[in-house]
């Protein structure tokens, strides 16, 4: 390799009480694809962010093609060729393709110079768009297309990716590495941020590893197997999650013919859904964003009032009930956005065990609350499920990602559920958390609780799943058993190929 | 260069002290104010603050201060339960007109009996005249969608024009010699909402504001509905997937300001006030608002913004007839202090910190 395109030695940066870097020193080759790995809180997106110039470290260089590289802010990176693509996407759903475009840039061209430079590129990468249509109707695939094509207008020399396909199909996560490796053919370096180690192993060059804001080692990750990789990331033997392989018992919790229409313009309506849950399984539904996941925990959750008999818990009608009727009668969930659905984020932890604990619990008596009932209760969470905070009187909004998500899901765990519904359990989560989690869904099931899966995440799906579906468009797929399923499979399940056996009546 | 930025959890150090800050920044701007006028900063400021409690006439000025503080306390205490929760009652003075109707119409039609149960058949006709006129924005809510702001807002000209009509029709003095205006009821002691100790100013609406403020402070911090309210107030979402029902709580939220309202309209007319007149209301509802603001939404809070507020009128008073201070500069003074409070309130949340030259 010749001279790195981006030279980093010694990056410093000290937040008050923790150093998010601690002299990270690692170099970005030109026209390589490089991964930077590391747990949440590792310090990825502190050392990112000084990388775009959001942030400004405290010392160290940065040396970009031998000049020094100092960017004060975005424009400055951008400007010097330094293009990201954020994991949250910052597009207007009421707005267009070229116009959403046309917002980031400094001085846009015509609309129409830019449609057709839109659509060149896309063309010219493999990603295909159509400038003229609206965000809110382009699946998350696209929308990271639009982000992508916004970045690439800038023909940028390095463009850093935060966990790209953690929205995608796995036929789209191909459609993206193609796009990635003809980048690196013509040039372009790409900084890969991810928690999916066989991707990592599929397409990048080189791998830097941090943990606890140090760079703890790099290797080139398609001699690393993935396991040492994440044994490097948590510095200990990962320990897998493994299934008791309860029997599994009776039907638990039913679904007939569940149809709802779109909470909004931007929602996802549900139609026809079919399934039932025995006791002690684990049923896996996977599929896309955006294709009625939220709605159909809302449904099962009870935030969603649904016709009576559209769900039975065992063979009662109660899709009537609200959340907390359901709750008392064992059925728990976990929505998958953490701050300001599952959890309030400016109230206490303390508060937020409150929200969903109070009647399982026994929080409240007579309509009073029992603040030491909830403190403890808080606590018994912070501890079983290793939340990191300093304490129950803390704020959620101060937990990091994967701390609030572990005391989310303790949350409803240790409430001894009947029926648990999870969406996204372990997003954005580090890798020895998410194993933690996973654990005790499975242990939940082998005591005999039903849990339903919902997730992105299909090596999750496969590792505790043991039957599994697929929601595409609000429809979910005939259930079948995880073992023996290929990706080819589930990918088709995923695009709306149905299984043969579940003949679905077209409206 | 000074940047904002943003704290990981609310301070509650700034929480306490913003309101100081604001007060001493209201002095400041106001003492300038003041200066431009032609008029001596300090001694304005010292007519407005120190004057009512310690002056030479403060035998007469302080019972006003309850007199004055109460209602407006009363009526905050019942605004801040909704606007914790998001819920936007503006039309507190509206519920205080059909409030002091109500309860003044019942004390009226037993003229002149003299029996122990009138007064307080009186408080339950006035919180229930407020509570049914704030029923009216949060039916429409619950059932239609409608913006309870705007309906709130709009009923209160309604109901001033209903107080009209009955201090010049139905309600009007029979001895009154045709000028509009009910009867007295400072002479009807059975429906005299009396000083309960002489000379304090302390009369029963008094009493029910510290009540109010007490049992607001049990059901916000103890109480599973003082809960659902902040809880919808953070994070409607959540508090949609915890389970509360949004109509109950409009409902709730409405009733009981349009509750504390009406209370406080009644024990105004059947005490200090004296009778239902065209010009009965003075703006207490719409007052209520910011003090409610500039006591955090906070029932302690509450109770020390309405003193806050009340010694600012009485003073402000005080310096426009000793002084000869324009209304407007007290107004615009009265101003200042829910402005700087606002400003100072983003410190709670942000910390200023100072970023190096050129970082723009």
């Amino acid at each position: 390799m010749s001279a790195p395109l981006l030279d980093i030695q010694g990056l410093t940066k000290a937040y008050p009480g923790v150093v998010a870097n601690d002299t990270v020193s690692f170099a970005i080759g030109e026209g390589e694809i490089h991964a930077l790995l590391g747990e949440n809180g590792a310090g990825k997106s502190t050392l990112v962010k000084m990388i775009y110039g959001l942030v400004k470290p405290d010392s160290g260089t940065m040396t970009l093609r031998g000049a020094p590289y100092t960017p004060a802010e975005p424009r400055a990176a951008r400007a010097a060729g330094v293009a990201m693509v954020f994991q949250h996407f910052s597009l207007f759903e009421a707005l267009n393709v070229a116009e959403n475009i046309a917002l980031g840039m400094e001085n846009p061209p015509a609309m129409r110079d830019l449609a057709d430079r839109i659509k060149q590129v896309s063309e010219e990468y493999g990603l295909p768009l159509d400038p003229y249509r609206l965000v809110g109707d382009l699946s998350a695939g696209e929308r990271q297309r639009v982000e992508i094509i916004r970045c690439l207008l800038q023909e940028p020399k390095l463009l850093i990716m935060d966990e790209p396909t953690s929205v995608l199909t796995p036929q789209e996560v191909e459609i993206l590495f193609e796009t990635l490796r003809k980048l690196r053919a013509e040039g372009t370096s790409i900084l890969y941020i991810s928690h999916k180690l066989e991707e990592i192993r599929a397409l990048c060059d080189a791998a830097t590893i941090l943990r606890l804001g140090k760079n703890v080692g790099t290797c080139v990750p398609r001699d690393t197997t993935a396991r040492e990789m994440a044994e490097l990331m948590v510095g200990s033997a990962l320990h897998t999650p493994k299934s008791a392989g309860a029997e599994m018992g009776d039907v638990v919790l039913e679904v007939t013919g569940l149809s709802l229409p779109a909470p909004s313009q931007f929602g996802t309506a549900l139609k026809e859904v079919n399934l039932s849950l025995r006791k002690g399984e684990v049923l896996g539904i996977g599929g896309v964003a955006g294709n009625g996941q939220d709605e159909l925990l809302a449904a099962l959750s009870g935030e969603t009032r649904v016709a009576r008999d559209a769900v039975k818990m065992n063979g009662h009608p109660i899709g009537h009930l609200g959340p907390q009727a359901r709750r008392r009668i064992g059925i728990l969930s976990a929505p998958e956005e953490r701050l300001g659905h599952a959890a309030a984020p400016d109230m206490s932890l303390t508060e937020n065990a409150l929200l969903t604990g109070a009647v399982r619990k026994r929080l409240v008596s007579k309509g009073f609350l029992n603040w030491g009932r909830a403190r403890a209760f808080a606590e018994e969470v912070i501890e079983a499920f290793d939340v990191r905070t300093p304490g129950p009187g803390n704020a959620a909004r101060s937990l990091s990602g994967g701390n609030l998500q572990k005391f989310v899901i303790g949350r409803e765990v240790l409430q001894d559920p009947i029926v648990l519904v999870v969406n996204q359990p372990t997003w954005g989560v580090d890798a020895s958390a998410a194993a933690a989690i996973r654990q005790a869904l499975l242990d939940l099931a082998a005591k005999g609780v039903g849990v339903i899966v919902i997730s992105q995440d299909l090596d999750e799906l496969m590792e505790v799943a043991d039957h599994f579906a697929a929601l595409n468009e609000g429809r979910l797929t005939g259930v079948r058993p995880t073992q023996g399923l290929t990706v080819e499979e589930i990918g088709l399940m995923m695009g709306g190929a149905h299984d043969m056996e579940v003949a679905h009546v077209e409206g | 260069m000074l940047k904002l930025e943003k704290r990981p959890q609310p301070s509650r150090a700034f929480s306490y002290l913003t309101p100081i800050f604001a007060v001493i920044a209201t002095m400041i701007a106001g003492g300038l104010l003041f200066a431009a006028l032609g008029k001596d900063p300090v001694l304005a400021i010292r007519t407005i603050f120190y004057e009512p409690l310690f002056g030479e006439f403060a035998f007469y000025y302080a019972p006003q201060l309850l007199v004055k503080g109460g209602p407006l306390i009363l009526i905050a205490v019942g605004l801040s339960l909704g606007f914790r929760a998001g819920i936007w009652n503006i039309g507190a003075e509206g519920q205080y007109i059909i409030g002091a109707i109500c309860g003044a119409a019942v004390g009226l039609a037993f003229y002149p009996l003299d029996a122990w149960y009138i007064f307080p058949l009186m408080v339950i006709a006035g919180a229930l005249g407020g509570l049914l006129w704030a029923m009216i924005p949060a039916l429409l809510k619950v059932k239609f969608g409608t913006n309870e702001i705007l309906v709130s807002l709009m009923l209160v000209y309604v109901a001033e024009n209903l107080l009209a009509a009955m201090a010049l029709g139905p309600l009007k003095n029979p001895e009154g010699h045709g000028f509009p205006g009910s009867r007295n009821l400072k002479d009807y002691p059975a429906a005299h909402n009396d000083e309960l100790i002489t000379g304090t100013g302390m009369h029963w609406g008094v009493a029910a504001a510290f009540i109010a403020v007490i049992l607001a402070y049990i059901l916000l911090n103890r109480h599973s509905l003082g809960f659902s309210i902040r809880l919808t107030g953070e994070a409607p979402r959540a508090a949609k997937f915890s389970g509360v029902n949004p109509a109950r709580l409009i409902l709730f939220c409405l009733g009981m300001s349009g509750l504390t309202a009406g209370l406080a309209g009644l024990f105004e007319v059947a005490g200090p006030a004296g009778q239902i007149s065209i010009d009965f209301n003075t703006g207490y509802g719409f007052t209520a608002i910011i003090v409610a603001f500039l006591g955090r939404l906070h029932p302690v809070g509450i109770l020390l913004a309405g003193l806050l507020m009340a010694l600012t009128y009485i003073g402000g008073e005080i310096a426009q007839s000793n002084m000869g201070l324009p209304s407007a500069a007290i107004q615009a003074f009265q101003g200042m202090l829910l402005f700087f409070l606002l400003a100072v309130d983003l410190l709670t949340n942000y910390r200023i910190r100072l970023a190096a030259k050129g970082a723009a």
